[in-house]
């Protein structure tokens, strides 16, 4: 079976994100960018399965500017064989990600696609599901395990009071959480051997696809401040703190 | 304008994060409830007592017992038309079902929002809590779950909704509930708690984990846990706070051994009240804490244990 797995490139989770000063965004000139971890779990999935022998093929796919070449180059040094990167100054979001995905299915017809729950950026927790829908496939959200076995995928998913498991008709859509595995750093002779896969570059309207987004931002603050209290000196100061002060026990 | 939210109920009623997802509909308009499932008797009295609701619609099928994704967001699509806005509270499941029902209708969701500006502006937590964006939506209909932290939930009674029952047509049959394992506990849910308590590496392992458990009991609290924690192994994952978990506001929050990466803090930095425990002086969770004790948590915690059995 061929897999996909769309990988986003975003704002490095260890970088500590500023407001632009005029309200219109996040600062994100000079700022390292890397891989969303979420995605980074998926492409280890992806290379586990073909380890198992129940993949052949991985195909990364990035969409926005150039580059995201770099974030597939990444997925291609961790495993995946080749790559699709749609180049877009566009401002995407989920809805148009999910057409433009859903046309790279149709082309490629994979059995199926994991990527991760949610992008570190905008935090929507949207795109998988939503591509599952305009495929019409099932989905798996926020998986920690799963096994394919003949045409059917179960998964075991984290959900609020613990786990669910469900068994899934393939093809079929699974966005990783956490738990799934832990990903591999690449080694440098295969991140030399990334550099000889290939990227195929594409534009949205090679997919007839309409990138414009519906959600405007009007605005981004800054969240309202917390101030740093006061050190209390044991646990009886603390206790009656909570109880007197802030009548909170 | 009429709003849809979807609800999540269990054995005590409508869960607290849908009455959170109500109170914000109820900004909006007139608000209609759904409850789908199996023996929806209790569910559909329970959800036609919330205040703001003037009718629930009904949507009794085995194949919505769980609501599973493929068919409730099948459902949602069916009963659309005519609703301005439609609703969930960001939780698994308004998480699992709200896209997937989007995109069938060509909308692009407004996850997470925070706040209700108008109609078709609303306001969401981007990069973890450390930018809120206002955002203003396009689409005739527009998708929406709400985080629950953020919206005094509705009262449990006081309204008087019409109920009416829904055809359920055909449903997708593309995937099967199989089973569930779900953490007993005694505690309240850690999204509707008063008082949170929440260990984080510094715990050092898993049967540390009940040191918190006479704190807990004594104060009512649930447990939570950070990342760390969790990716440590010491917790199961429903305990995580933070971005990639549960977002809590208690009006109470403990956070013992835990450092205060961004990760965290944007789950709990809502909280009325927060208390930090950590030996490192340093550790940048003291900068939000309203009180904070630099101190071995392996002492203070039985210390506090005893001092709250104590009074």
């Amino acid at each position: 079976m061929k897999i996909l797995v769309p990988v986003k490139r975003v704002v490095d989770y260890n970088v500590k994100v500023r407001v632009k000063t005029d309200g219109s965004g996040i600062e994100t000139a000079g700022v390292k960018m890397s891989m969303n971890p979420f995605d980074e779990i998926a492409v280890e999935e992806a290379v586990r399965l073909k380890e198992k022998g129940v993949v052949t093929e991985i195909v990364a796919i990035s969409m926005g500017v150039a580059q995201c070449a770099e974030t597939i180059r990444t997925a291609l040094a961790m495993g995946a064989d080749r790559g699709i990167l749609v180049e877009t100054d566009a401002d995407l979001q989920p809805l148009a990600v999910a057409k433009l995905l859903k046309a790279i299915a149709d082309e490629e017809k994979p059995g199926m696609i994991i990527l991760g729950k949610q992008a570190i950026d905008d935090d929507m927790s949207a795109t998988g599901q939503m591509l599952a829908a305009l495929l019409g496939w099932s989905q798996g959200t926020f998986a920690s395990k799963l096994s394919v076995e003949g045409e059917t995928l179960t998964v075991t998913r984290e959900v609020d009071g613990g786990l669910e498991t469900v068994a899934l008709k393939l093809p079929s859509i699974v966005t990783t959480d956490l738990r799934l595995n832990e990903p591999r750093y690449a080694s440098l002779p295969n991140i030399m051997k990334a550099r000889k896969k290939t990227i195929d570059n594409k534009k949205p309207a090679d997919y007839g696809v309409d990138p414009a987004p519906r959600l405007t931002t009007i605005r981004v603050d800054e969240p309202p401040k917390r101030k740093a209290g006061v050190k209390v000196a044991s646990v009886a100061e603390l206790v009656s703190k909570l109880r007197n002060e802030a009548k909170v026990i | 304008m009429t709003a849809l939210v979807l609800l999540e109920f269990d054995d005590s009623g409508i869960k607290q994060p849908s009455r959170s997802a109500v109170a914000a509909a109820t900004a909006l308009g007139e608000v209609h409830a759904l409850v789908a499932g199996v023996d929806l008797g209790a569910a559909s009295a329970a959800a036609a007592k919330l205040p703001g609701v003037s009718k629930v619609l009904v949507a009794e099928s085995a194949a919505l017992d769980h609501l599973m994704a493929e068919q409730t967001a099948a459902l949602l699509v069916a009963l659309a038309q005519g609703y301005s806005h439609i609703l969930a509270a960001t939780t698994a499941v308004g998480k699992n079902v709200l896209p997937r029902a989007a995109a069938l209708l060509d909308v692009q969701p407004i996850s997470d929002i925070s706040a209700v500006v108008d109609a078709d502006t609303f306001v969401r937590p981007i990069y973890a809590g450390n930018g809120m964006a206002t955002v203003k939506s396009s689409d005739a209909l527009k998708i929406i779950t709400v985080r629950a932290a953020s919206f005094d939930p509705v009262a449990v009674d006081g309204g008087s909704a019409s109920i009416e029952a829904v055809s359920v047509g055909d449903l997708p049959g593309l995937s099967k509930f199989v089973s569930a394992e779900l953490s007993k506990s005694e505690r309240p849910e850690l999204t509707a708690a008063r008082i949170v308590i929440s260990g984080g590496r510094g715990m050092q392992n898993g049967d540390n984990f009940s040191l918190l458990d006479p704190i807990a009991d004594k104060l009512g609290a649930a447990v939570g846990a950070s990342r760390a924690a969790v990716d440590a192994g010491f917790v199961p994952n429903e305990f995580q706070v933070g971005q990639t978990g549960k977002i809590v506001a208690p009006e109470l929050y403990i956070a013992v051994g835990i450092s205060g990466a961004i990760q965290h803090l944007a789950g709990m930095k809502d909280s009325k009240v927060i208390v930090a425990i950590n030996k490192d002086e340093e550790a940048p969770i003291f900068q939000i804490a309203d009180y904070g004790l630099v101190a071995d948590l392996f002492v203070a915690l039985p210390e506090l244990a005893a001092e709250l059995e104590r009074s």
